[in-house]
């Protein structure tokens, strides 16, 4: 019976009787038909397997089509969509919990949910915010207290928000109130550290926030591909209609693809150069010297290697080995991350997250690959290419006392002399 | 065979009354108390049980404190795992998981990691000059991240594939109650161990101001205690409230006067790379000098002098003890609220008396991320030499660029 079911997981909602026995009684709120009416009236003739694909089909174009879009509408529009996802994604969470634990009664406990987003969200933006628009943020004065008291604010906030749950325990639903408070935790930690890591890789520049989320979406779409006609091994029990042969297969088409995108986009300036706030003109500006991950360079290829392609130089991008490591994680490790979600569906007997997308499920549903990619990308980022932001040291220097400040600088100095760097320069 | 989950669900829709309780704690008290007090009537004997393990708990961060910072440090670490045991045991018996494949394993292991992380973290900071001497640390902590992230994913993994079919909600649930757990436990004692190294006062003080306001509420309470608090801890009372609060900050006024006056706890915990030790000492800062302070008119015809001599740092304990008294008790609400919900009346038995690590240490938790988010606003800027370390380690063009910004505001404010 269990391979029933999950048969029909593609585009077909669980059986009520199935649903019945799991549930005590209530069935899980079926997924409604969402598809808007000129599709259905388009498809109407086609049998109901093929207009589930076409469906899925369609809405994914569709979705590849907005994210072009609003890549051409700048950080801004991007980081904006980012906060919109994010705010989706908790939302379809959160209500998962409250359908489990039929707990929309609860006293408070929406409010305190939104509540807690806020106050995460307003003390990740704060940092952000603080880093990246310090000189906007040092003239305005109202700006400048709330920045240099930001880490208290954001706690007393969320003290408040905390104190207010301890008043709302109610005799009857203690262990309910509980279990809510420890999911909110959860889906605060898993949704919105992320999408702040997502902007933190944005403003690197766009080229990090592009490549890995290509490379989970290519992922998923060659795995499909590759698992449609080759497959045969089933790779994990958690889901089923994945193979091995769609696992390797897309390995190794993300890794191409990943190649052959960064070698595109390595050449626009658009995409390689950090994100920064222009205190002129008042708004974001993408111009620089492309580093030297982004400039053209000669590498010997490896003799194996020679004999099948033909070439004893071939000229890269030094992105682009880069770019071989995101691929590798976005393939191997990033569907992890669909089945820790496939696992949590079947844990909570839920299909999709929620049916915002027809044919695909929720929002969650799309990203939940991409979270795990998300802090990778980021860590990759402070571990192996950044270093330390400079303005941020230099608004850290600020604060110092008089004494400490001469002393980093006298010490700065000795060292950029001993670098032979200040020859040129006059000394005061 | 009992399907798990079902059972579960079924658990989860139901009301509080209805889940069956947790079988009570055994009774730890060592057997030369249970001698002693033998005469006693059963009332008198838990007070001077719970009285005597106070005044043991008490003497025993007395001499911790005498053996200097490292030893605190390790009773930190000690009484984090602890409490960290103690709730993942809860789990256990909540949810009668005792059985689910690699939990335990797996629990323990991301208690590792996380601990990994942040304790590389605290060590590349104050241990730089050690660390500069040895070639694999140097390489560990430059990659620490991506080291720290590398063994996590491992342990999520591990999580993924250990998902067994009749049992993905319970394990979904020991996930996620690892993880807050950690939330909780594991963040806090770092930063109560960021706050040690910021002096020992900050550590010293702030405890103290949460177990004096727990005696102090105590102690009102069952003298003048008449208004019940809160439905959740029936025992609390507005009195003993009031009380508390008043004499915590006394206390913590005439405690912090004391403490102010010696470098060993005024002084920030430095590690001295030649003597391979821990040393506190220093030039106290200006928190920790006497100055003049004008008495305000109200007060003066209340005191009679004009003038009284104070630490400022004294000020900040006012708003150290204040927290103490007015929020710290929210985290032993919450402490309660947590035992009703799950019908378990300690966190376990580890202390005659009073119940296990968790129990006594529910205030501080609030308390640490309280006084670590107090000095990052108020006291201290950033490390100076943190800053250095990651000057050096720029591009030199950057640095060249950090240079002539930094000259010409020297120049400006005239230091130069």
């Amino acid at each position: 019976q269990e391979s029933e079911s999950e048969n029909k997981l593609d585009g077909e909602t669980a059986s009520d009787s199935e649903s019945k026995s799991e549930f005590g009684g209530s069935p899980p709120v079926p997924t409604s038909d969402d598809t808007p009416e000129v599709l259905n009236r388009a498809l109407s003739n086609l049998s109901s397997r093929w207009k589930n694909w076409w469906v899925r089909g369609i809405l994914t174009l569709a979705m590849i089509t907005f994210f072009f879009i609003i890549i051409y509408l700048g950080p801004m529009v991007l980081m904006t969509i980012v906060m919109c996802v994010q705010i989706k994604c908790f939302h379809e969470i959160i209500t998962i919990g409250y359908n489990v634990y039929h707990s929309y009664d609860l006293p408070w406990f929406r409010t305190l949910s939104w509540y807690f987003l806020l106050c995460v969200n307003y003390f990740f933006y704060g940092e952000t915010v603080t880093d990246y628009f310090f000189t906007l943020v040092q003239r305005e004065e109202p700006l400048r207290i709330l920045s240099k008291y930001h880490r208290f604010i954001s706690f007393a906030l969320y003290l408040t928000g905390f104190c207010m749950f301890v008043l709302s325990l109610v005799k009857k639903h203690y262990r309910l109130q509980f279990y809510m408070f420890g999911w909110t935790h959860v889906t605060l930690l898993i949704v919105v550290t992320q999408s702040h890591l997502i902007i933190h890789n944005l403003f690197e520049g766009m080229i990090w926030f592009i490549v890995p989320i290509s490379c989970v979406i290519c992922n998923d779409i060659m795995a499909y591909m590759f698992g449609f006609f080759f497959g045969r091994t089933p790779l994990i029990k958690l889901s089923p209609k994945k193979t091995w042969e769609g696992f390797i297969g897309g390995f190794f088409a993300t890794v191409l693809f990943g190649l052959l995108l960064s070698y595109v986009m390595s050449g626009y300036r658009c995409f390689t150069c950090p994100v920064e706030f222009n205190n002129d003109t008042n708004s974001f500006t993408v111009d620089c010297e492309p580093s030297e991950l982004f400039q053209l360079q000669e590498y010997n290829i490896p003799a194996v290697l020679q004999s099948v392609v033909g070439w004893k130089t071939v000229r890269m991008y030094p992105f682009q080995i880069h770019s071989i490591a995101l691929s590798t994680f976005a393939s191997l490790i990033g569907p992890f991350g669909g089945f820790f979600a496939s696992g949590f569906k079947r844990a909570f007997k839920i299909k999709d997250f929620a049916n915002t997308i027809p044919g695909h499920g929720g929002i969650m549903d799309r990203f939940d690959c991409q979270y795990l990619m998300a802090t990778f990308v980021n860590v990759y980022i402070a571990s192996f290419i950044r270093g330390p932001n400079p303005s941020k040291l230099i608004q850290q220097f600020l604060t110092l006392r008089p004494d400490q400040q001469l002393h980093i600088f006298n010490t700065l100095k000795a060292h950029l002399l001993d670098k032979g760097m200040l020859g040129s320069l006059e000394d005061a | 065979e009992v399907d798990l989950d079902e059972r579960l669900g079924e658990l989860d829709l139901r009301n509080d009354s209805d889940i069956p309780d947790v079988p009570p704690p055994t009774d730890s008290t060592p057997e030369i108390l249970k001698r002693a007090l033998s005469g006693l009537s059963a009332r008198w004997k838990n007070w001077w049980i719970r009285g005597i393990l106070t005044l043991a708990m008490i003497s025993v961060f007395f001499l911790i404190i005498y053996l200097g910072s490292f030893m605190l440090m390790l009773l930190v670490l000690s009484i984090q795992v602890k409490c960290y045991h103690e709730i993942i045991t809860i789990g256990y018996r909540v949810y009668h998981s005792y059985d689910l494949p690699w939990f335990r394993s797996l629990s323990w292991y991301f208690l590792l990691c996380v601990n990994y992380f942040f304790y590389g973290e605290t060590v590349a900071d104050y241990f730089a000059t050690f660390v500069q001497r040895r070639e694999q640390l140097q390489f560990l902590i430059r990659y620490h991240r991506f080291i720290s992230f590398a063994l996590y994913l491992t342990g999520f993994c591990i999580f993924v594939l250990s998902l067994v079919k009749k049992h993905y909600r319970l394990q979904f649930y020991m996930f996620a109650w690892t993880h807050v757990t950690l939330l909780i436990t594991v963040t806090q004692s770092h930063l109560v161990i960021q706050n040690l190294f910021e002096g020992m006062i900050w550590f010293l003080v702030p405890i103290s101001s949460v177990i004096c306001n727990d005696i102090t509420a105590y102690i009102f309470g069952f003298f003048f205690g008449r208004t019940p608090l809160i439905k959740l801890s029936p025992k609390k009372t507005w009195e003993g409230f009031i009380g508390g609060f008043f004499s915590t900050v006394v206390f913590g006024f005439i405690f912090s006067y004391f403490l102010a006056q010696y470098q060993y706890f005024v002084c920030p915990v430095e590690y001295n790379s030649e003597t391979n030790r821990f040393v506190t000492e220093c030039e106290p800062s200006e928190l920790f000098q006497m100055k003049k302070y004008f008495v305000p008119p109200l007060l003066q015809a209340v005191l009679g002098w004009e003038t009284v001599n104070m630490y400022p740092f004294q000020m900040h304990s006012v708003a150290l003890s204040t927290f103490a008294s007015l929020i710290g008790p929210f985290g032993g609400f919450f402490a309660s609220g947590f035992k009703r919900a799950f019908k378990i009346k300690d966190f376990a038995d580890t202390i005659p008396g009073h119940g296990g690590i968790m129990d006594r240490f529910d205030c501080q938790y609030l308390m640490a991320t309280f006084v670590h988010v107090y000095i990052t606003s108020f006291i201290r800027g950033p490390n100076p030499s943190k800053l250095l370390k990651q000057l050096l380690i720029l591009q030199p063009e950057q640095q060249l660029s950090v240079y002539k910004t930094l000259k010409s505001h020297l120049v400006e404010k005239g230091i130069l």
